[in-house]
């Protein structure tokens, strides 16, 4: 039997030697989730509900737009188009930070809950950047879902809201095809507000897992497995 | 100067604690030299620091002072990637409450140092069934940790440990939650690896079933060696042990 470190002392590029596929960290990510759904769903409901209610408060300023012109062209009056208040986007904003603080949150207790699992992946040959790459993918992949169906829900609440005064569904989806959010003039289309709603929802779960998972990577193994949860 | 080839080496290895305002020397200077191949055991009661010496020895804590050689080579010396290198190649690790990874199956957690370690997916599962079957749970391999008892448990996690065929088993009271009779299972178990994978295993234990096995006892106090025991001398009292324990 050759020396145990023979193929270790003094080889350069030694980490290409230890690695953790992506669709092997894609699946460990998926049980993660599903199996801690509880926590999962603290995680994601933060980024849930700051998107829903930046969707509410973009698409309903929309909605009112589009019941304004209906009531003026009713009246045979010229109608201004409505601004979005700054305030209101103010609100939003700070509901981001509010949801993104949440996840910071619930990703540090996700990190505390899995010390002795994160110790145990070390003592296996897990890099520092293994745990780290999948405390962010979990972020998000939960951030995604998430966000996702947050602007879901935030559209549906604005429809509810307005259905009955803008001539139905129909009219509202019509409207929203073309025009779902209105920014200095230039209409963006849903699918597109849905889509960029997700990617930001994702971005700022990852941001917020940032800390967590660093931390979670950095923990020297003896110390993570002492850690009795 | 002897016969003995060393896989592992201690050198006034030392660790301290500062636990409210006093010191605590967990291991106070211990020299230690382990031979290839050999299943020793480190011997002493609760809070003597075996657990300390299982994190030095493993490279998973850093020593205050001292030196750990792994054939011959200063852990302190290696990169983190060298030391996760070591840790996924090199040495097996098992642990007092086992341990497995609870979200993954028998199968995945064998198969999890086999992933890092590079190999291709059908490789690993190849080699952990193989595993699995060899620690007598091949029918499990599809049983998360939670559906398994103790014992099962503990298999699995030695079937994790082997994966990558390492030259050094460290266990750190592997028999500790188990009841005697699995306690037992689990020794004959390891005490098989080491003989058939001519493994070097170094077990952190109070339990006395374990010294039957061993090479050689290492009996450890407050954090220094009291006195290293032989085969030999073994052998004279082992019967008067088990006669104690009935
Ligand atoms: N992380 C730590 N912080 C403070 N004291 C510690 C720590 N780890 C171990 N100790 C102390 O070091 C001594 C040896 O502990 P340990 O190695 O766990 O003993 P054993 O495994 O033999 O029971 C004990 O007094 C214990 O309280
Ligand atoms: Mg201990």
């Amino acid at each position: 039997m050759g020396s145990v470190l023979e193929d270790v002392a003094g080889k350069r590029g030694i980490e290409k030697q230890i690695v953790l596929p992506w669709s092997r960290a894609l699946q460990m990510t998926r049980e993660n989730i599903f199996v801690r759904l509880g926590r999962s769903a603290i995680t994601a409901s933060g980024i849930f509900l700051g998107i829903a209610f930046l969707a509410a408060v973009l698409f309903g300023a929309s909605a009112a737009r589009l019941q304004a012109a209906i009531d003026f062209e009713r009246l045979g009056l010229e109608h201004e188009a409505g601004e979005l208040q700054a305030r209101i986007i103010w609100l939003a904003a700070m509901s981001l930070v509010v949801a993104t603080v949440g996840i910071v949150n619930s990703m540090l207790m996700s990190v505390t809950e899995r010390y002795k699992e994160i110790g145990t992946m070390k003592c296996l040959g897990a890099l520092d950047s293994f745990i780290v790459r999948l405390f962010l993918l979990e972020a998000g992949l939960l951030g995604i879902l998430g966000s996702a169906l947050g602007a879901l829900v935030g559209a549906g609440i604005t429809m509810l809201f307005f259905v009955g005064r803008v001539g139905g569904w129909a009219g509202i989806l019509e409207a929203w095809v073309t025009t779902a959010v209105e920014i200095g003039g230039t209409g963006i289309p849903l699918w597109l507000c849905i889509i960029f709603s997700v990617m930001l929802g994702g971005i700022l779960s990852i941001l917020a897992a940032l800390y967590p998972a660093w931390r979670a990577a950095k923990m020297a193994p003896a110390a993570a497995l002492r850690s009795e949860f | 100067m002897s016969v003995y080839e060393y896989i592992v080496r201690t050198k006034d290895l030392s660790k301290f604690y500062v636990l409210g305002g006093t010191e605590v020397r967990a291991l106070d200077d211990v020299a230690l030299d382990i031979r290839r191949g050999e299943y020793v055991s480190i011997m002493g009661p609760s809070g003597s620091g075996k657990s300390t010496l299982f994190n030095m020895i493993g490279g998973l804590d850093k020593p205050t002072k001292g030196t750990v050689f792994i054939d011959e080579v200063d852990m302190a010396q290696l990169t983190a990637s060298e030391l996760a290198f070591l840790r996924c190649r090199k040495i097996g690790y098992i642990f007092q409450t086992f341990n497995l990874i609870p979200v993954m199956t028998a199968l995945e957690n064998v198969t999890l140092p086999m992933v890092f370690a590079g190999l291709t997916t059908d490789d690993a599962l190849d080699k952990g069934m193989q595993l699995l079957k060899t620690v007598g749970l091949g029918e499990r391999y599809d049983h998360k940790p939670t559906e398994l008892s103790g014992g099962q448990q503990q298999r699995v996690a030695i079937a994790r440990a082997f994966a990558n065929d390492p030259a050094i088993i460290l266990a750190d009271e592997p028999t500790g939650n188990l009841d005697l009779r699995t306690g037992k299972e689990i020794i004959t178990l390891l005490k098989q690896m080491n003989e058939e994978k001519k493994v070097t295993v170094i077990s952190a234990t109070h339990d006395l079933k374990m010294i039957d096995v061993s090479d050689r006892v290492v009996w450890i106090r407050d954090g220094k060696i009291e006195r290293i025991e032989e085969r030999k001398d073994i052998e004279l009292q082992v019967g008067q042990m088990e006669y104690e324990e009935e």
